[in-house]
């Protein structure tokens, strides 16, 4: 599965537990406006931590946190290919 | 107007000295009240002559309508019971009961003794010739199934940080938090004490609206936990604030929260403050940096500070006076220090928070009992036994996670679509019987779970 589709797969998960209504989940959508609460975006990132093994925001010192649904995908598909970059054997 | 000496003028007679309350007000997302109008007239329809010297309960639906009556009732009302906007309906009668409540002021039209309205249209009334008195303040803490603490406050312990602050006139108060919650009152106090406005939020509103709202307003001095202002700087309407000063409490304020509001908003002196329901405004740190001096504990002051067994102790004149009911234990100790249950680190020259005592969660600023979760969890046919924990989030600070013990010796692989079923079946019952912050964001099943020797769950300290 890629990240992208872990993403949206927990979004759905985490959505599917309440009986609100929600907008599509595009690009563009923007993440604190998107029916997902603080406490809903936070479970949202544990359990990709579970899933994924890693916490793109854990460090988000000065970087500007995500805004929509594509810079918090962004965040993770940076992680993998940064990690991806680092587990490379070096010559 | 007949005041007892010794007696500490309530808010309206502070108010009323100031004398500029024209232009200041109370803004709520749905309407607004000047001071100066609420200082001619009441809120309560003419009716606080009737609750003088009583033990009124403040339980409205809208937080300006309970801003409104707050200033009212202080120095008329002998004891002014605040129920918070989660209060479960079921813990209402018990909470009457135990503060000995002879009054109520709603905007719900509740039942009760005898049931006063408030509401925002302020009536004209006549000055009206009350004796004054010093009111007790009773405060709520997010607390556990059995029932809140009640903790009893007075406008000098809620005050006694603001007094002697030099206080500047153009402020204009935001905050995250519920007024009707120590945080939140403490921004109100600051605003009305502190000849500022204030900007209330509203649970109804999305976060953009409120920041627009707040830009529009003015807000130069917003008050929030660490979730709330990462909430913040996730909202594209970040931009519409542009406030001079940000403070932070309720939770850890950690280094990447304070670097983040630092490089967003340079242009705001950034302060994270420790305070509780019962230990009152602790201290404002101000140097940008996680934890405080370990200097503070030493230095001389109007706050004391201890730390013994490795938590925070404190010692002021703003600290809670007592429980309601003399609950379960003293609130201070033989010399006055308030145990906080937060367990610090010395690292060099600064104390850092490592989290609560006894495992207490605190989610978003909100507490969580890992035993009432635990109990949760345990009501499943499948459940051995179970811990509740911490798990720091990036997010929210630290979120609610379990580990579970399954009866017989179940295939704990993570390929069994057994246990997948399983964790969904604990967590909808969580969901049913859990508010949301204490419903588990992950479940682990276990083989083993560790007990000390006493026997109990080996709760890992923060």
């Amino acid at each position: 599965m890629s990240v992208r589709a872990d993403v949206i797969s927990q979004i759905l998960q985490i959505r599917g537990n309440t009986k609100k209504e929600f907008p599509p989940l595009t690009d563009d959508l923007v993440l604190v406006d998107s029916g997902l609460d603080s406490l809903a975006i936070a479970i949202l990132v544990t359990r990709l931590e579970d899933t994924l093994g890693f916490d793109p925001f854990a460090e988000f010192d000065d970087a500007s946190p995500p805004v929509t649904l594509g810079d918090f995908i962004q965040c993770y598909e940076n992680a993998v290919k940064l990690s991806a970059v680092d587990s490379r054997p070096t010559v | 107007m007949k005041m007892p000496s010794n007696c500490l003028p309530s808010i309206r007679d502070q108010l009323c000295k100031a004398s500029d309350s024209s232009g200041r007000f109370l803004w709520s997302a749905a309407a607004s009240v000047s001071l100066g109008d609420l200082l001619r007239g009441s809120s309560l329809g003419g009716r606080l002559p009737g609750l003088l010297g009583r033990s009124v309960l403040l339980a409205t639906q809208d937080q300006l309508a309970a801003a409104l009556a707050l200033v009212e009732l202080d120095g008329v009302a002998a004891r002014l019971i605040i129920c918070p906007p989660d209060l479960p309906a079921e813990h209402l009668h018990s909470v009457m009961a135990r503060g000995g409540v002879d009054a109520v002021v709603s905007d719900q039209g509740l039942g009760g003794p005898l049931c006063v309205t408030c509401s925002l249209t302020i009536t004209p009334v006549k000055s009206e010739q009350v004796e004054r008195r010093l009111t007790e303040w009773v405060l709520l803490t997010s607390g556990t199934t059995g029932g809140s603490k009640m903790l009893i406050h007075d406008l000098r312990s809620l005050t006694a940080a603001i007094d002697g602050l030099n206080l500047e006139t153009d402020v204009v108060w935001g905050t995250f938090y519920d007024i009707r919650r120590f945080g939140g009152l403490q921004i109100l106090l600051r605003a009305l004490l502190g000849r500022g406005s204030l900007v209330l939020s509203s649970a109804a509103e999305s976060v953009g609206d409120h920041l627009l709202r707040l830009g529009a307003l003015g807000a130069t001095h917003i008050s929030g936990t660490p979730s709330h202002w990462r909430r913040v700087l996730m909202s594209p309407q970040a931009r519409a604030i542009a406030p001079r000063y940000i403070r932070l409490s309720g939770e850890i304020a950690d280094q990447a929260i304070l670097n983040s509001l630092h490089s967003f908003y340079p242009q705001a002196a950034i302060a994270h403050a420790f305070a509780s329901t019962e230990a009152g405004l602790g201290f404002e740190v101000n140097d940008g940096l996680e934890g405080f001096p370990a200097s503070m504990v030493s230095a001389r002051g109007k706050v004391a500070i201890k730390i013994e067994d490795n938590s925070l102790r404190i010692r002021s004149a703003r600290t809670a006076l007592r429980y309601v009911d003399g609950e379960d234990q003293a609130l201070a100790d033989k010399e006055g220090f308030v145990d906080t249950g937060d367990i610090v680190e010395l690292r060099g020259d600064r104390y850092y928070f490592l989290g609560r005592r006894n495992g207490v969660i605190n989610v978003g600023g909100l507490k969580v009992y890992p035993e009432e979760v635990e109990g949760v969890i345990n009501r499943h046919p499948a459940v051995q036994m179970s811990m509740v924990r911490s798990r720091r989030n990036s997010i929210t600070g630290s979120l609610v996670s379990a580990d579970v013990v399954l009866k017989g010796e179940p295939d704990l692989s993570s390929a069994n679509n057994q246990i997948a079923d399983l964790k969904r079946e604990i967590l909808q019952i969580c969901r049913e019987s859990l508010a949301a912050h204490k419903v588990p964001a992950s479940i682990r099943c276990v083989s083993v779970l560790e007990l000390a020797a006493a026997g109990k769950l080996a709760r890992h300290r923060a």
